[in-house]
């Protein structure tokens, strides 16, 4: 059948061998797979490094030189453990919601562009799929409270599927304003327009690119989407559904073993994602601060991975010196502060556009 | 056999098997996850089709806003499965005569049902591929159907200023706490310096 030998040429294929025109989807996925696992392993370490150097402790030291390993002896353990099921519980969803939560926190990964031309999938509708994932991501929450059968998971569960909706309208209204700053859906474009256009090139100085980002007009807007991408993935100070003062650890409560694994990485490779995401909208994306010698002489992908790790550096300042919100309080500022205040900037941001005409429009048309 | 057809063929295969456990499974949490199996395969043969924007559209509204609230909802409710099934004999008329009315106006409508030849060629919007179908849907929807996409909308904003009336209730003596009182608080009238002297307490 034909159809297969196309799948898999576009799946398996590898050019050196002689053997189909591209280096196939699989290998590249692995190869993204893996380096984004050993990055997440990174990460979590350096969210418990920070923490412990706030607190004035030392944080995990012991396994490797500077703990360094520390996430894999964590791996490790998680995998021996036994998995704890409870009697009570619905297992197939017990077991699918951890499953759920990890498959699509990766899966969104795939339209993130490294570098130019660097994503996995460069579709026209980036940042749309993007929401869709993420607005999937509750899901493994409320399966996994749902199925628990526990009083604390279920709470836990309800906090976040009403923390999650209510953040992801806000974050809907600044990625809308960004977008009609750049009049297109696809990630790649919206990096390349902080490149072409911005106050940077306005004042004429379009080498000074970091202020062609639009962290710099869009401000407010770069402050609500910092603060709800912490609600939109629990992080604290909005860690409301796994608050451990009452609700031991929320929706997880009942898990162990590798599907709390799988809960613990599903969130940490969301974190990433919001950063990601921060980085693409709001900081460039692979840009060089400074479009000069020796700046832009390091690789797009390496400024990447250095907004991205300023971006998590934020947040994780942010879990280690503010108190946890009240539910109330959370729930004031996604529907009272950010919501009209997002809405009241897609109308600014439109009117300024159609009056003066700025914008990128999309490359195209 | 092209890709496109496999994947629509197992789009459309597990979107059935889906709608058909909906009904099927007992637990209605059970239902309601199956129903956004099926409504993440319809996003799926969606972007088989090419409207990659409604296929998207489809998961962050129905999948991600609708069926969150249903599944809350679902969740929620106690159901006493015996209870449920004692009343099935008692009600199953009622059903399959609803169900075959259904039916027989289905097939009458299905059996009717034929496209006229000139109506492809006389569509209001002829489908333009050189423009990817975000910014063809925005080029119709905003200028030609301009004001039906404003009156949906404005619908939609009644239905829900009505359902909000609905629910909120204004009680006389309930302690509200007004946030932008207690931040304007200052230092001097919120909190006092009392003298105390030693051996008396305040």
């Amino acid at each position: 059948m034909q159809f297969i030998a196309a799948a898999a040429n576009y799946l398996l294929g590898i050019p050196v061998l002689g053997w189909g025109d591209q280096i196939g989807f699989v290998y590249k996925g692995l190869l993204f797979l893996v380096a984004l696992l050993i990055f997440t392993a990174y990460i979590l370490l350096a969210d418990r490094k920070i923490w412990a150097a706030v607190q004035v402790r030392r944080g995990p030291n012991v396994v490797g030189p500077f703990g360094l390993l520390q996430s894999f002896a964590d791996l490790l353990k998680f995998l021996l453990k036994e998995p704890m099921i409870p009697a009570s519980s619905d297992k197939i969803v017990f077991l699918l919601a951890p499953l759920v939560t990890s498959v699509l926190a990766l899966s969104a990964w795939v339209v993130i562009p490294l570098d130019a031309g660097w994503a996995l999938a460069n579709i026209n509708v980036g940042i749309l799929y993007i929401l869709a994932i993420s607005s999937l991501g509750v899901y493994g929450i409320i399966m996994g409270g749902w199925a628990s059968n526990s009083k604390y998971a279920f709470m836990g569960a309800l906090r976040s599927a009403a923390q999650m909706v209510s953040y992801e309208v806000s974050i809907g209204f600044v990625i809308i304003t960004v977008l009609l700053c750049v009049g297109s859906l696809n990630l790649s474009d919206i990096v390349l327009a902080q490149h072409q256009m911005g106050i940077a090139h306005a004042l004429g100085v379009p080498w000074l690119s970091i202020l062609d980002w639009f962290w710099l007009p869009l401000f407010p807007m770069f402050i609500v989407f910092f603060i709800s991408a912490l609600a939109e993935t629990n992080r604290p100070p909005f860690d409301l559904p796994e608050a451990e003062s009452e609700l031991v650890a929320g929706f997880m409560v009942e898990y162990s073993s590798a599907p709390y694994l799988l809960f613990q990485l599903g969130e940490y490779i969301s974190i990433q994602l919001m950063c990601a995401m921060t980085a693409i909208l709001f900081l460039g994306g692979w840009a060089s601060p400074i479009d000069l010698p020796p700046f832009n002489w390091v690789p797009g992908w390496i400024w990447f991975i250095l907004k991205v790790c300023f971006v998590f550096f934020g947040f994780a300042m942010v879990k280690a010196f503010v108190p946890r919100y009240r539910y109330d309080q959370l729930m004031r500022i996604g529907w009272k502060v950010f919501l009209p205040l997002s809405l009241v900037a897609v109308v600014v941001v439109a009117g300024v556009l159609q009056l003066t005409g700025w914008g990128w429009h999309g490359g195209a048309m | 056999m092209t890709l496109a057809l496999f994947f629509f063929y197992v789009f459309s295969i597990i979107a059935v098997a889906s709608a058909l456990m909906v009904i099927a499974s007992r637990n209605p949490v059970h239902s309601v996850l199956f129903l956004i199996l099926v409504f993440v395969n319809a996003a799926g043969l969606f972007m088989l089709a090419g409207a990659e924007f409604l296929a998207l559209i489809l998961i962050v509204v129905y999948v991600g806003a609708v069926a969150v609230l249903f599944l809350f909802v679902t969740m929620m409710l106690d159901v006493d499965f015996a209870s449920l099934r004692q009343g099935m004999l008692q009600y199953a008329p009622v059903g399959v005569v609803v169900g075959v009315i259904l039916l027989l106006e289905l097939l009458l409508v299905g059996g009717s049902f034929v496209m006229a030849p000139q109506v492809s060629g006389a569509s209001a919007v002829p489908i333009d591929h050189a423009v990817d179908n975000t910014r063809a849907l925005g080029q119709v929807i905003y200028t030609r159907y301009v004001f039906l996409f404003q009156g949906a909308g404005a619908v939609l904003l009644v239905a829900m200023v009505g359902a909000i009336v609905l629910t909120l209730q204004h009680k006389a003596n309930v302690k509200r706490q007004n946030i932008a009182h207690q931040t304007q608080r200052t230092r001097a009238e919120a909190t006092e310096l009392v003298k105390v002297k030693s051996g008396q307490g305040v």
